[in-house]
């Protein structure tokens, strides 16, 4: 990253002078970037611990053979969509955009606020609805019974309004909160552009931009690019349900394959909206805590750029199996396996960036180096699934699944939680106790290991995803639940069982357990540091001259309007 | 055409394969590999991945380990109190972009020839049509010309569903437990040897070292057919046919199921394949369109279980209420 050398204006003056409006102008009505960042973060935690409620159930229910909790497949179909849409769309992208993006991408340029307050109030406020839509159409007939259990593809004529789809209100609200959150997310991107674009600090060329702001560039870029596509293709399907067009309806002539199409033109992409602000974020902490600049800087922009354009012509890799033809099929291969290069840039520039320096080991940087290992694994297992010849074998098993946790569930997350403990001191003005937030990473680190890791090899074994029971035999009553000692039950499982999926199913759900035990943690770390944490300086982490970006130019927390005297960037 | 070294790899996961006593094509607990290969295209899947991807990608990951490791031991704020100021190095950042390039030109050739090889069979000795529905198959075989038919006849087919076997659902749409599964399994297949959820009440049966072309469609709403054992993967999609093809090199039983989601029983619509002789296979079909019986009585009047389920250990199940001794005085519902 180039050093920003800033002649700030002295922030010491005090706080009452800012004119902070009453409570309810300020966090109703607030057109304040950090303010509204605030509260995509606490949105964002909120909509995490039901997301991640979702996943324990899930969890439990898979963790012996037979139907623990969940009552019948419907009600399983139900929770996976549940989870992975309240993921993605309201935890991953309101964490990382909305929260880290709408704090740190105006001060790390220089500019008072963003460039649209009131669209970014907006942008902030349609995502609460339309996580409440989401979650109410949990409790509304689908069809097969309560809630939309199309998974999150929503693939008609599962999705469609017909005897055999779902012919309930749910799936119709489910669009909604789609609509609502796109539309969020397109105005909150258009946001981020022209705040890129026209108010950075004079002398902040583009090839000065700290990396973060360039990931949410880049990001913005792809939501607005491909947003609009799920846009149209829900509005078709909610055309096909409700007034009779025929898109996706193979009866009336449509094709549910142009749906994947259109889907996966989103949905690829927005992975990567999912992981590159993380990888801004990483970039960051790696430097700040090597007290080196990031290595190769304008090869890590342009690597974050050649991700974002090719994420977009490689959508059928996700259909293979669909009876796509054999040529198209072996493009999708080609353009997919290309992205393990710029991806291969950003690993090695971070080690690199790391090599030479002097690393100190504070929770932020546990996470990012936690973050580039556990990428890594999650990578070299996209590269397998890029193969559509592979993928005859590994599409729709657990392997996908454990791959695209590795990416997202230890990739952007782990992006979060860095990005957490990196700047709640500069966001609060008060600092997490160390030694929680180490034992936080650590129980989290083995947790998630432990979860997504053998279900590679329940993929391999070919155990489909998506599935509220598997083939094993019948477990005594004795055995049964997760209160039994786990070594003796693994025992007992080797050595009874002769078929199935049973043991790393029953290690995985020991893994969620111990996860869902570190949120706790994480929750207790966030409330004791908001409330009664050690207040910091402006640059607590002490970032080296040659790392510094102009968020630790100011005080912690930064006054509530920044830069008076706009910086200079040498 | 091939390359030699696909070619030793094939044969040598094809005698390893061979050699392994007491064979089950199902999934195994412990196993951390694939399901062993039953045909050409598990065989060549097996090659490009235990023996191409994973030391790739195992050394990929190794390789970051240890950097990562050495940075953390090396570079520490007390091991190197003075940070040094490189930002760059054009030769290094040439050679980590240039080198996954041509380790990603290693992956791809032998990738593209193994999906142009799993795509179709060029010539097929027969047929097999598979239809998905909400929560089962039905499948489609075309029956051998009568004799003296004249050539234009149209063909005569024999079509059966296959649904899981499994305790019926109770009043309240609720499931039944394992071992309720298990005690309706003992009553198609002999004891201990049925797998639950992996069971259909009509198998498949098909001859081995034949070219089979399988069409796969649907009735409702998309689903997915696989056999994992032999390499098979094909979504069934409403209003379209999609073809794919096997060849199983081995007899004896294959499992797949469902793999795309449909809706409340996506887990509960198995593949189940009895892959047996030629003989065989012809005396099955005359038996099952025949009218002698449904394609399982006449798998068990042909003896197949006995013959076929002889690698797979029987399970004992430890509970009280399916003991074997019990299912045989009927106490199964």
């Amino acid at each position: 990253m180039n050093a920003a050398h800033a002649t700030t204006a002295d922030h010491s003056h005090d706080h009452a002078h800012d004119h902070k409006p009453g409570f309810f102008v300020r966090w109703f009505m607030s057109t304040n970037h950090k303010d509204i960042g605030t509260l995509y973060i606490i949105f964002s935690i909120i909509a995490a611990l039901v997301g991640g409620w979702f996943s324990m159930m899930m969890r439990h229910e898979l963790g012996d053979p037979g139907i623990q909790i969940a009552g019948n497949g419907h009600n399983w179909n139900v929770w996976i969509t549940a989870h992975g849409l309240i993921m993605v769309f309201f935890v991953v992208m309101p964490g990382l955009i909305g929260g880290f993006g709408n704090w740190f991408l105006p001060l790390m340029i220089g500019a008072p606020d963003m460039a649209f307050p009131r669209l970014n109030n907006i942008s902030f406020w349609l995502i609460v609805p339309a996580f409440l839509l989401l979650a109410g159409s949990v409790f509304v007939d689908g069809g097969p019974g309560p809630g939309a259990g199309t998974g999150w593809t929503i693939y008609p004529p599962l999705s469609s309004g017909g005897s055999s789809g779902h012919p309930g209100l749910s799936v119709d609200m489910a669009i909604f909160a789609l609509h609502l959150a796109g539309a969020s997310s397109i105005l909150g991107a258009a946001n981020f552009i022209t705040t890129v674009f026209n108010m950075r600090a004079p002398g902040m060329t583009l090839h000065k931009m700290p990396l973060f702001v360039w990931a949410m560039l880049i990001t913005a870029f792809l939501l607005v690019l491909a947003v609009p596509v799920l846009g149209g293709a829900i509005t078709m399907l909610l055309t096909d349900r409700n007034f009779g067009t025929a898109f996706f309806a193979p009866d009336k002539g449509g094709d549910p394959i142009l749906f994947q199409h259109l889907f996966w033109f989103f949905g690829h992409p927005e992975v990567y909206i999912m992981i590159l602000p993380a990888f801004g974020i990483i970039s960051h902490i790696v430097s700040t805590f090597s007290k080196k600049p990031i290595f190769g800087y304008l090869g890590m922009a342009y690597a974050m750029t050649a991700i974002g354009f090719v994420g977009f012509i490689v959508w059928a890799h996700h259909m293979y199996t669909t009876g796509i033809s054999v040529n198209t099929e072996a493009y999708f291969t080609a353009a997919t396996l290309i992205i393990a290069v710029p991806t291969g840039i950003k690993i090695f520039s971070w080690i690199a960036t790391m090599w030479g320096g002097s690393i100190e080991f504070k929770t932020p940087m546990l996470w990012a180096i936690g973050f580039i290992f556990l990428f890594t694994v999650g990578g070299v297992t996209g590269v397998v699934l890029a193969n559509a010849g592979m993928d005859t074998s590994l599409h729709d098993t657990y392997y996908v699944v454990a791959h695209f946790h590795y990416v997202l569930s230890l990739g952007a997350v782990f992006g979060l939680f860095a990005g957490f403990y990196y700047w709640i001191g500069k966001m609060s003005g008060r600092q997490y106790p160390e030694w929680a937030g180490k034992l936080h990473f650590w129980i989290t680190f083995v947790g998630v290991n432990l979860i997504f890791f053998p279900q590679h090899f329940l993929g391999l074994q070919g155990m489909p995803r998506r599935y509220v029971d598997y083939p094993a035999p019948p477990v005594p009553a004795e055995m049964q639940g997760p209160l039994h000692n786990p070594i003796e039950k693994i025992k007992w499982i080797m050595s009874n069982e002769e078929y199935g999926f049973h043991l790393f199913n029953y290690v995985s759900t020991l893994g969620a357990y111990l996860t869902g035990f570190s949120v706790i943690i994480f929750l207790f770390i966030a409330l004791w540091t908001v409330c009664c944490g050690r207040r910091v300086s402006g640059n607590y982490w002490n970032v080296q001259p040659q790392c510094m970006t102009l968020e630790w130019t100011l005080p912690s927390p930064p006054p509530f309007h920044q830069f008076d005297i706009q910086p200079k960037i040498k | 055409m091939k390359s030699i070294a696909i070619r030793i790899f094939a044969a040598v996961t094809a005698w390893l394969a061979c050699s392994l006593p007491a064979m089950a094509f199902e999934p195994k607990p412990a196993e951390l590999g694939f399901q062993p290969a039953a045909s050409p295209n598990m065989v060549r899947l097996h090659a490009f991945h235990d023996h191409l991807l994973m030391y790739i990608i195992t050394g990929i990951v190794i390789f970051v380990f240890l950097l990562l490791a050495w940075v953390v031991i090396r570079y520490n704020a007390k091991a190197n109190p003075v940070p040094s100021k490189t930002t760059h190095n054009v030769l290094l950042e040439i050679v980590w972009t240039a080198v996954p390039v041509l380790i990603l030109i290693i992956i791809a050739i032998p990738s593209f020839k193994l999906l142009f090889y799993l795509d179709r069979t060029q010539n097929p000795d027969m047929t097999l049509k598979i239809a998905g529905y909400q929560w089962g198959w039905t499948y489609t075989y075309q029956l051998p010309p009568a004799e003296g038919a004249a050539a234009n006849t149209e063909p005569q087919t024999l079509e059966y569903n296959a649904l899981v076997i499994r305790a019926p659902k109770k009043a309240d749409g609720t499931l039944g437990t394992p071992e309720e599964d298990i005690a309706e399994i003992n009553k198609y297949i002999p004891e201990g040897k049925g797998r639950r959820l992996l069971e259909t009440d009509n198998p498949i049966v098909l001859p081995v070292e034949k070219n089979i072309q399988i069409l796969t469609t649907a009735n409702d709403v998309i689903h997915s057919w696989t056999i994992p054992a032999l390499g098979v993967k094909k979504d069934a999609v409403p209003g379209r046919t999609n073809e794919t093809w096997v060849r199983v090199t081995e007899p004896g039983i294959y499992y797949g199921q469902c793999s795309e989601i449909c809706g409340i029983d996506h887990s509960a619509m198995p593949i189940s394949l009895y892959a047996v002789t030629s003989e065989e296979y012809d005396a099955w079909l005359s038996c099952a369109s025949g009218g002698d019986g449904d394609p399982r009585s006449c798998v068990q009047k042909l003896d197949f279980d006995a013959k076929y389920r002889k690698n797979q250990k029987a399970h004992e199940v430890a509970s009280t209420t399916t003991q074997p001794n019990a299912q045989k005085t009927g106490a199964s519902e």
